[in-house]
């Protein structure tokens, strides 16, 4: 089979640049056989021997679609150029095919498995990327500003480098923030026994706190008891999970769940982020082999749905002019949320119009499964591949796009900066406090 | 030589294809029970569920977004496969071997399912040449597989309409057949044993441990 032709700009990445001299193609040769012989199971296994290179998955991507249809981005290329050379040459392969196999399924994929379920067999392919991305993991081969976040994750337990009394004072300060709303707002820490332990991603306290104050606003009106851990374990985010560093994955996973059983919390509610649901809900317990969360996780989404079906929130007002979401992959397609997102958009505003594809089949925001992560040295071509999900919030003609996921927050302001769309990039906890019923006894 | 081929050798194709489809099946198996997730992923109520969705033209959205593709699709794998178990002439002699005899096809209906599934072959191997993302996955196997494939018709039917000499095509044409079903179990048409498993097992993930949907 010919070598498929890809034409890419240069990317500078430092540790990829320096990892590529390091190798020897005896580390190489012996971490690749070691995974796919120890770490994947017959499934790998029947999934290349049914492929029938029928090509069909490529209509899915939207790295396929946005780039014009270059073949070198279809989904069937990605395992081709990976995989496929990997088991035909047994593991002998050398440094540079390694960083273009980085470069292929961490900054080239989200792995948002949609070309899994346009797959006529159903081989789910993102699963094949995440082996490459184990591989590459193993030899060192991740972009730096990934690596930086496993480092974080290593090192703190969370993903920013936020150290312990940067994180207390800055829910003190977020509780004050909230005060400025409901005077009787708290935010409970390390409350022993609380009914819900509410978690975060390290980006909420590192430069998006306001959330934290929108939360301690919402738990309030809502009348929930909740807290917050004052330790480590307050993170619910997993970048490991993505750069194929499944050890530190199931360390954060682990303390995660035991903090929240330290505290007695009967279930945890987390904040608006898709990867870390995917991380906590499935890929780490499944690592962990415990497969279900030992504790009840309910997402942000599922939590605000409850709210509002039972009344414990009321509209005062809803948000006037039509208002768009994004569909995050691993809450929507991957957990089945789609339904209640779209209760709570009707629910809160005037007019939602909806994506064309939407729930399951909407597309990626081009951030999520860590190719925002990856940093400013693969920015370009990310924004340039979500050209399809541009096009399709042009359509909308809304003036806010909300998006419950943090990688799709980040991902969908790339979008409207790069294609001059103009819109708002809103989560919902914003929404919420705008449009929600404060009871007289609450409010200053 | 006719004796040969439609004789021993036919005995030795089937438990060729049997034999091997079991063995490539009971692998695949022993190797998933080593893996703890894979059957706690899995349930018979998502599996089913995904199989009839995509197993039944048009019950996704994917196929209703490529109609022609679709019809092209179930046409030829549904001709390939209900041809040759219907066929009058097989029919006849499996009732002359064993004395068991079922329904079988009407000889102008057979005919042009042979076409179809000729020509289907023909779409797949132009669309390899054509499609540019199809052509850069595509090899010499690829072809060899559709060859394969097609092969058993095209031997066929110009067995039945004696052109080229009636006895040659016919030992080719029983040569072909048997090549076929020993490929099975060893190449990538293996997918007609494995695909059954792929797809429960997205769609357990997607339905049953994701509480979403595949189609």
């Amino acid at each position: 089979m010919k070598p498929t032709i890809a034409i890419r700009e240069p990317v500078v990445d430092d540790l990829m640049d320096q990892t590529e001299k390091n190798l020897t193609e005896e580390q190489i040769e012996k971490v690749i056989n070691e995974v796919i012989d120890k770490e994947t199971s017959v499934r790998l296994w029947t999934y290349v021997n049914t492929c029938i290179h029928c090509g069909l998955c490529s209509e899915a991507c939207h790295w396929f679609l946005s780039n014009d249809r270059d073949v070198s981005f279809a989904p069937v290329t990605k395992v081709k150029d990976t995989l496929w050379v990997m088991l035909e040459k047994k593991g002998k392969v050398d440094a540079a095919f390694i960083k273009r196999c980085s470069q292929i399924s961490h900054t080239e994929c989200n792995v948002c498995r949609r070309c899994g379920m346009y797959c006529p067999f159903g081989i789910d392919i993102a699963y094949m990327m995440l082996i490459v991305r184990r591989i590459c993991a193993r030899l060192e081969m991740v972009p730096l500003y990934l690596q930086d976040t496993v480092n974080s994750h290593a090192a703190t337990m969370n993903q920013m480098w936020v150290k312990p009394d940067e994180w207390i004072d800055t829910l003190q300060w977020q509780e004050e923030e909230g005060q400025g709303y409901v005077p009787s707002a708290r935010l409970p820490l390390e409350k022993e026994g609380s009914e819900v332990m509410y978690s975060v991603i390290g980006p909420e306290p590192k430069f998006l706190a306001q959330l934290l104050g929108n939360i301690t606003i919402i738990m309030k009106v809502a009348g929930i008891d909740w807290t917050m851990p004052a330790t480590a374990g307050w993170d619910n985010s997993n970048m490991a999970m993505y750069s194929g560093d499944f050890e530190v994955m199931a360390r954060v996973e682990r303390l995660h769940y035991e903090t929240a059983q330290r505290l007695k919390v009967k279930k945890i509610v987390m904040g608006e982020c898709g990867h870390a649901f995917r991380g906590a809900e499935y890929d780490g317990p499944t690592w962990l082999g415990w497969m279900r969360p030992p504790i009840e996780l309910v997402h942000a989404v599922s939590f605000y749905y409850d709210l509002l079906m039972s009344g414990r929130i009321k509209i005062a007002k809803k948000i006037e002019g039509p208002i768009t979401a994004q569909y995050p992959c691993n809450i929507i397609r991957n957990a089945g949320l789609g339904s209640k997102l779209r209760y709570i958009m009707n629910a809160v505003c005037e007019e939602f119009v909806d994506l064309v594809p939407n729930d399951r089949h909407a597309f990626c925001c081009n951030a999520g499964g860590d190719t925002i992560n990856c940093g400013p040295p693969w920015k370009k071509i990310r924004v340039q591949s979500a050209r399809i999900q541009s096009e399709n919030f042009k359509r909308t003609g809304a003036h806010t796009i909300v998006t419950p996921c943090h990688n799709c927050h980040s991902g969908v302001e790339d979008i409207v900066d790069g294609y001059k769309l103009g819109m708002h990039v809103k989560f919902f906890s914003e929404l919420l406090v705008e449009a929600m019923e404060i009871p007289e006894d609450l409010k200053p | 030589m006719y004796e040969f081929v439609s004789g021993p050798l036919v005995w030795i194709a089937f438990i060729i294809f049997i034999g091997g489809s079991l063995y490539r099946l009971l692998y695949m198996l022993s190797g998933a029970k080593k893996d703890i997730t894979l059957f706690r992923h899995m349930s018979v109520e998502h599996s089913l569920a995904s199989l009839l969705h995509w197993l039944i033209p048009f019950n996704n959205q994917y196929m209703r977004k490529r109609p022609i593709f679709t019809i092209i699709s179930f046409a030829f794998h549904i001709c390939l496969l209900v041809t040759p178990v219907f066929l009058l002439a097989h029919v006849i002699l499996f009732d002359e071997s064993w004395n068991v005899s079922w329904l079988s096809l009407p000889n102008a209906v057979a005919d042009w399912m042979t076409i179809i599934v000729v020509a289907g072959a023909v779409f797949y191997a132009y669309r390899r040449l054509t499609d540019p993302v199809v052509k850069n996955v595509t090899d010499g196997s690829d072809f060899l597989l559709l060859a394969i494939t097609a092969l058993p018709f095209i031997t066929g039917f110009l067995a039945y309409h004696q052109w080229f000499g009636s006895k040659t095509m016919l030992i080719l044409h029983i040569l072909a057949g048997e090549l076929m079903l020993i490929a099975i179990p060893f190449t990538r048409l293996s997918h007609m044993l494995f695909f059954v498993f792929t797809r429960a097992l997205f769609g357990s993930e997607q339905g049953y441990w994701k509480n979403s949907k595949d189609w």
